[in-house]
């Protein structure tokens, strides 16, 4: 509604002057909206310092050895070669992250929607009651420790004293500690704190669906929840649904905090260590900042392009 | 009266539902349901366990004997410790009041333009931030670091509060919920003559609570369960959180106390929410994703 005003001074102009004026309109636009610029600019800012530019510094210092101290050294794809024919625990790392990824992303996206549907056939206080229930672990700090607890290798832990008294185990198992059980503890404590910011997104957008639409969808023949599920419910969540799977999957991939709280860091036989991991082991440790930007670079490609794709697909849904 | 409380447990009367597949849904969210909570009603009771019961063997999961005696322990700790521990929750507080509070204001001031008016670069500029909700941080961790160390705000609290003000997430949701204020009163405004500083204080801010709390609530949690991470050293300078892990490395002595720490450190942020839940709801209704 603004651009119009501008339109048919330009128009006016002769000509030969059109060329030269293209600048010189841009130069006006801005200036007509530099309040709109002012106001963005803090925001901004701090948004490039810390999010645009350092991805593209990552990009760009995944081509050079550097470890803070010496000036940064070229060494083209050397970072990358390594890190994929050198470096075992990346590989185990990236496997990790895989399987993660594979199992928490949709799991826990089915389960935000699915539980959000049914929180919505509940009367508003019980609804608000069970959202806190589900959304809560989510926001709850970093109480995920609790687990340590329940999953403690000696007998005072909840699991082996549970088991140990229905006799199910004779001693208690470490479970933090053995290779076979500590990935699968690490997906569950995931998925428990999963629901949060795409959860509330279904609980809104199932509160905003059109009641007359359903009316008319069981006018029409809909028999069922499923049915309605799928031919109105669904289709008129799509933004929703979007929105949601973008949190769910970029979270899936950024295991990291959990896997370190429960298996330590690094786990036995890196048997949870990720691609985050991996990168804070460079980052943070061993200072290889151009060898950690080269993981920083693979896991933003991996996360963007999953999130692209997934997109791509939802974008079909329904059509 | 027995009527009426029994009326908030029943259901609606939606059209199309079979008795059975509603009982066994609900089955299936009480299960799950408890699954969530069980870890959050240990926590509660586990801070209110007197020493005894907290290393019973076979650990016991509900307290027996209520007792206030983790938090006197607390607050003795509190005055005794080398760095007093009220320190520690004055940084967390002051972290997440600042980070917060600012977060709410810059992304409102950045997402006002792009929700209301077209100007060169706002399509890209909203596009950008639309990419960046799908990269976690991690992404950016290692320029991160160097872009604080030349900065010098490594070590300060500016480090931890700086970079959370320009979360993508806050100025996304922020954006998509400003587009529902009307147009009318934005001219009506700009009539009476308000400068757009004006507009966006006076006319568009307080139209957009629901989504001030909800920029909150979503930002709040990650400041307030921050432990610093890499870039605080000091120990006067650490956080709530840090300080839980320091207890709960102590060992059986401080048990009792990490439990009423955990406590506090859970509850800050669910009680926030229980307030601002409607208003949450509300904000994410317009949080779709469009093309």
């Amino acid at each position: 509604m603004q651009t119009d005003s501008a339109k048919p001074q330009t128009m006016a102009l002769p000509m030969q002057l059109n060329k030269p004026s293209r600048w010189a309109q841009l130069k006006k636009e801005l200036y007509r909206n530099r309040h709109y610029y002012i106001l963005m600019s803090p925001y901004m800012i701090l948004f490039f310092l810390f999010t645009v530019i350092p991805v593209v510094l990552s990009f760009l210092l995944s081509f050079f050895y550097f470890n803070l101290l010496e000036f940064p050294r070229f060494i083209g794809w050397d970072n990358y070669a390594r890190l994929f024919l050198n470096d075992d625990v990346f590989l185990i790392a990236l496997k990790n992250t895989l399987l993660f990824a594979v199992i928490t992303g949709p799991v826990s996206y089915i389960a935000c929607f699915l539980f959000a549907w049914i929180i919505n056939e509940l009367s508003p206080k019980i609804r608000a009651f069970m959202t806190l229930v589900f959304y809560g672990p989510s926001i709850s700090g970093n109480v995920f420790f609790i687990w340590l607890v329940i999953f403690s290798g000696d007998s005072y832990g909840y699991l082996n004293g549970f088991l140990l008294r229905l006799g199910i185990i004779l001693e208690p198992i470490q479970w933090l500690q053995n290779e076979d059980y500590v990935l699968a503890i690490v997906i569950i404590v995931q998925l428990w704190m999963s629901l949060g910011t795409s959860f509330l997104a279904f609980i809104a957008g199932l509160q905003n669906i059109d009641q007359t639409l359903i009316e008319a969808g069981a006018v029409d023949g809909i028999k069922n929840r499923w049915q309605e599920l799928w031919y109105i419910v669904l289709p008129s969540m799509k933004p929703q649904l979007m929105f949601g799977a973008v949190m769910q999957i970029t979270a899936s991939f950024a295991v990291a905090e959990i896997s370190i709280a429960l298996a330590g860091f690094p786990s036995v036989n890196y048997a949870a260590h990720t691609v985050v991991t991996h990168l804070m082991d460079f980052g943070t440790i061993r200072f290889e900042m151009g060898y950690a930007s080269a993981i920083a670079t693979v896991l933003f490609l991996l996360m963007v392009g999953t999130n692209k794709m997934t997109q791509k697909l939802l974008r079909k849904v329904g059509e | 009266m027995a009527t009426k409380a029994l009326s908030v447990f029943r259901i609606q009367r939606r059209l199309n539902r079979s008795f059975t597949v509603t009982f066994l849904l609900f089955l299936l969210l009480g299960l799950f349901g408890a699954f969530m909570a069980l870890p959050l009603i240990y926590t509660i009771n586990n801070a209110f366990k007197p020493l005894d019961e907290l290393f019973i063997f076979p650990p016991r999961f509900f307290v027996v004997n209520p007792t206030l005696d983790n938090f006197y322990d607390l607050v003795v700790l509190m005055g005794n410790s080398w760095v007093p521990f009220s320190r520690y929750i004055a940084n967390t507080l002051f972290i997440t009041i600042v980070g917060t509070a600012g977060h709410v204001i810059l992304a409102s001031a950045a997402a006002y333009p792009l929700a209301k008016y077209r100007f060169p670069g706002s399509q890209a500029l909203f596009s950008i931030v639309v990419l960046s909700l799908m990269f976690s941080p991690h992404v950016t961790a290692v320029p991160n670091y160097m872009v604080m160390s030349w900065l010098g705000w490594i070590d300060t609290h500016a480090s931890l509060i700086v970079p959370s003000l320009a979360w993508s997430l806050g100025l996304f949701l922020m954006k998509q919920f400003m587009e529902q204020v009307p147009d009318a009163i934005l001219e009506a405004a700009k009539i009476d003559g308000a400068s757009e500083y004006r507009i966006f204080w006076q006319v568009v801010m307080p139209n957009v609570r629901p989504a001030w709390l909800t920029l909150m609530i979503l930002q709040f949690p990650i400041l307030w369960g921050s432990d610093g991470g890499s870039f605080i050293y000091s120990e006067d300078l650490k956080t709530l959180n840090y300080a839980l892990g320091q207890i709960t490395q102590g060992g059986i002595a401080r048990a009792g106390v990490g439990a009423a720490v955990a406590l506090i450190i859970m509850i800050v942020p669910m009680i926030l929410f229980v307030i601002s839940q409607s208003n949450v709801i509300r904000t994410m209704a317009t949080s779709g994703l469009k093309d």
